[in-house]
């Protein structure tokens, strides 16, 4: 797409974004507010799944840790300060990540997607036993936190306007943080380790530096998410670092195609739109959802992102099968060649095991 | 001839009871290209792949500079001037030429902490990628997706993204291999242009080619070295000869 | 702690690790003779399980149960296989994790539409519903040692199918070379299908096992897979031996760590399994 019909796109949809409040319902704000939440996390696992080429099957971790601090961090009888509340369960997520990044980059392939989910899941039994989380019922938040400064409150997250123009700001820092990020010379050596991580090394980069780096700062923006998730919805539960979680963001990474900010936006729309459609429509909506991914796994190789493309690839081999005088539709359909193969949907991802 | 740049002493590889190199020893020295000859199986990719750091040798030394490197990974001796190309093409397919050699270049002043610079506006880096892929004949082609280059500019872009990382020390593992005899002809040409400035290892099939270039060879014979002096020596060595070269050979 | 209560937590470590085994061994036969990263092996435990109850309560009998309960899920297996795996080979990991993760969300739903989402209890078989007693107030289940039997069973008759059998020949030349197999001449779909269908039947057949101990309760599959993941991590894939000793390994971490550290109870698996990780990041048996 031209760069600059991408630009006016986004731009139109930050209009939308900021106008919204004043066509919706208060109920429909608050779900915008947490799907722009859900979009910091998506974006965030992006950056470890489509642009190095890390699977993770943990990443909920770092947001239950930064959700568990803000919570931990605010007293019984009164508001933390956000301006304090905010950098310290950042950095507990990016401290996190860093230790758990320390273990789990030394593996590859299958070995890291099952490391990743067991240290998320050893992260979860930290909050769900230990008295540090209140066990499974989790705690909560009395106070937003107060973002006044020496006594001056320039917002208020209590008013629940405020907070969501906090989040779509907090959205939009974190995409053109990122953005900015990938086209830095550390955003291009990650792209380079996804896809051929062996090169990077014979070319002098020590990869496990970078993924390291890439993963504490993986963790630190889901720790954005994960406060503002708290703050927004006001208590914290184990449920927020379990594997269910981590297994959400990656399929809305993946229904947005990875590997680009604005789709991972748009997968959190997507995945949240699906699940409020399907739960509309059933007590078990997850049996359709569960039906949609495995039917899309088998049938669409790609995911939705690859479909355009697809689509005009099979119209091209259509059209170059069919001679100047073409038959009528039926008998064109006998000649038409199947359809071709479809380009493996994430081919610069290694297949783990049988790699040296 | 000068001191040597890197020296391999007695490396010995052994993959469970097969050696598949015993007591290699070479010199590479600056202004000179040493060719390694042998049969498949001989141990030429196990050489330069200990050489490199891809692989960690069972026992001998390698001295760069006067300094033993062999603990070294394969990411460090780049970083101080070791540089190879890879036997079956290994480039990022999916990038441009330049950005291929940019990365390559990067390497050398990586400067990770500038996270809100645009890694394309730091000049010394795309100039020096860019001299890269003159240097190699690539010069015109910066803007091709890699993936989509013949055969021949592969080989061409992986001899220019190791020129991009300014290594002193070139180990090019087989740069002719799957060429046509005009591109072959190129790569001499370029080859020969290279050692002007820089000491250079090849491992290399096609005779031709390696007597045109070379001021040593060394022979290898299943993981042992055979013989090894300058090209005329080993053309006139009966063990060459009848091991390698076979009866009816040609030199 | 005396030497009885000892005795007693040495006994469940036992039976505890080996039914781990049960679930593991599938996994990583599956892992490391088609590649596959299956994350609905879990659910198959979960539905050996359920299967106990249900099946139990028509039939009576748990042993009847499982009678009838390995070969239905033997059939699953293959089913399954032939229906979605089969298109996986070739697949990317990431694929194959949203396939397999699509198919827990349908696992689960299934089992809350078909029965329920209660916590449900199944009896142990009259026959061995006996305690042995150890001391004046202690006694040990009789059930819980014909577990670990039965486990101790399967595992040396697994490792008499992979050293002994032509299957088992087939299976191991399968994991390493794929090519050579199809040359000796060895339907590898066929290969696969059963390698595939034998880890349902070990998973189911934990799950039925279990199911008296245990209850039987949603979720009841997550948690197992994820330990599976670690005792195939710590194993190394594709290793059933190692697969054995690392689950013997984290039955022990478990039980004893649930004794010594109860506040850490649900930590002491991962530890293990971070030091394994330190020490030797591609598990202890890991081959070539």
């Amino acid at each position: 797409m031209d760069s600059r019909i991408a630009l006016v796109l986004k731009l139109v949809a930050l209009a939308g974004l900021l106008a919204f409040p004043a066509f919706g319902s208060p109920f429909y704000v608050e779900m915008l507010a947490k799907i722009l939440v859900l979009a910091i996390f998506a974006m965030s696992l992006d950056l470890l799944v489509g642009f190095t080429g890390l699977v993770s099957l943990g990443h909920a971790a770092f947001f239950g840790v930064a959700a568990y601090a803000v919570a931990l961090l605010t007293p019984k009888y009164d508001p933390a300060s956000l301006w304090l509340a905010l950098p310290l369960s950042v950095l507990g997520a990016a401290a996190a990540a860093f230790v758990i990044g320390l273990f789990v980059l030394r593996t590859k392939g299958i070995y890291f997607i099952m490391v990743t989910l067991a240290f998320a899941q050893m992260a979860y039994y930290v909050f769900h036993d230990t008295a540090l989380g209140g066990g499974s019922d989790g705690i909560y938040l009395n106070f937003k936190p107060d973002a006044s400064i020496a006594g001056w409150a320039p917002f208020s997250l209590d008013e629940p306007m405020h907070l969501y123009y906090f989040i779509v700001f907090a959205m939009v820092a974190v995409f053109v943080f990122l953005t900015l990020v990938l086209r830095s010379p550390f955003g291009k050596v990650l792209v380079g380790i996804r896809s051929n991580e062996h090169r990077m090394q014979s070319l002098g980069y020590a990869t496990f530096r970078y993924k390291l780096a890439a993963f504490t700062l993986a963790g630190a923006l889901a720790g954005v998410a994960g406060f503002l998730y708290a703050v927004l919805f006001g208590f914290v539960t184990p449920e927020y670092l379990s594997w269910h979680q981590s297994g959400n963001v990656l399929m809305m990474v993946i229904l947005g195609g990875m590997g680009n900010l604005a789709g991972a936006v748009i997968g959190a729309f997507a995945f949240v739109g699906l699940q409020e459609f399907f739960a509309g429509m059933t007590k078990h909506w997850q049996l359709l959802m569960g039906g949609v991914i495995v039917l899309a796994v088998l049938f669409l190789p790609g995911g939705i992102a690859a479909l355009p493309r697809r689509l005009a690839a099979a119209r091209e081999a259509r059209r170059a099968a069919l001679p100047p005088d073409a038959p009528p539709p039926a008998a064109r359909k006998a000649a038409a060649p199947a359809t071709p193969p479809a380009p493996p949907m994430i081919g610069k991802m290694k297949q783990g095991v049988n790699h040296v | 001839m000068s001191e040597a740049m890197l020296v391999a002493d007695k490396l010995t590889r052994r993959f469970g009871g097969l050696a598949a190199n015993q007591d290699v020893c070479l010199e590479l020295h600056r202004g000179a290209l040493h060719a390694l000859l042998g049969p498949n199986g001989a141990g030429k990719s196990t050489c330069i792949n200990m050489l490199s750091g891809d692989l960690p040798p069972s026992s001998g030394r390698i001295v760069f500079g006067g300094r033993d490197i062999s603990t070294l990974t394969a990411a460090q001796r780049s970083r101080i001037g070791i540089g190879r190309s890879y036997q079956r093409t290994n480039i990022f397919p999916g990038f441009t030429v330049l950005e291929n050699c940019r990365l390559a270049a990067q390497s050398r002043n990586p400067r990770p902490w500038k996270i809100f610079t645009d890694a394309l506006r730091l000049s010394d880096t795309v100039t020096r990628a860019e001299a890269a892929i003159a240097e190699a004949g690539l010069a015109g082609r910066e803007g091709r997706v890699a993936g989509t280059l013949s055969h021949g500019e592969q080989r061409q872009l992986e001899i220019a993204m190791v020129l991009a990382t300014d290594a002193q020390v070139l180990l090019l593992d087989e740069p002719l291999a799957g060429m046509g005899s005009e591109e072959s002809a190129q790569m001499v040409e370029l080859l020969k242009g290279l050692k002007a400035r820089r000491a250079i290892l090849l491992v290399e099939h096609d005779m031709d080619a390696v007597f045109a270039v070379a001021d040593t060879i060394t022979v290898m014979v299943n993981g042992l070295v055979l013989a090894s002096g300058a090209p005329e020596a080993i053309r006139a060595n009966p063990d060459v000869q009848q091991a390698y070269l076979g009866e009816g050979a040609h030199v | 702690m005396d030497l009885v209560t000892f005795l007693i937590q040495i006994l469940n470590a036992l039976q505890y690790g080996l039914l781990l085994f049960l679930v593991a061994s599938g996994l990583t036969l599956v892992f490391g003779i088609m590649g596959i990263i299956n994350l609905a092996h879990g659910s198959f435990y979960m539905v050996g399980a359920y299967m106990a109850f249900v099946l139990t309560g028509m039939t009576g009998n748990l042993m009847l149960t499982i009678a009838l309960g390995i070969p239905l899920a033997f059939a699953f297996g293959a089913l399954l296989e032939w229906l979605l795996f089969a298109h996986l080979y070739k697949r990317d990991h990431l694929e194959q994790v949203l396939l397999t993760y699509g198919l827990i969300l349908i696992f689960e739903e299934l089992r809350s539409l078909a029965v329920g989402d209660d916590v449900h209890g199944v009896a142990v078989p009259a026959l061995f519903s006996a305690s042995i007693p150890l001391s004046d107030t202690l006694s040990y289940p009789v059930y819980r040692i014909v577990i670990s039997v039965v486990c101790l069973l399967l595992a040396g008759g697994l490792w008499w199918l992979m050293k002994r059998t032509r299957l088992g020949m087939m299976i191991r030349a399968g994991s390493h070379d794929r090519d050579m197999v199809q040359s000796l001449g060895i339907d590898i779909n066929l290969l696969y299908r059963t390698v595939f269908a034998l880890g349902v039947a070990l998973a189911a057949l934990a799950g039925m096992l279990a199911a008296p101990i245990s209850s039987v309760y949603p979720g009841m599959g997550g948690s197992v897979l994820i330990i599976s993941f670690v005792i195939v991590v710590i194993g190394g894939i594709g290793s059933v031996w190692g697969a054995l000793v690392a689950a013997l390994l984290i039955g022990f971490a478990d039980t004893f760590g649930k004794v010594l550290l109860p506040e850490f109870a649900g930590l002491a698996v991962y530890l293990v399994m971070a030091a394994v990780l330190l020490w030797r990041p591609e598990g202890i048996f890991k081959k070539g």
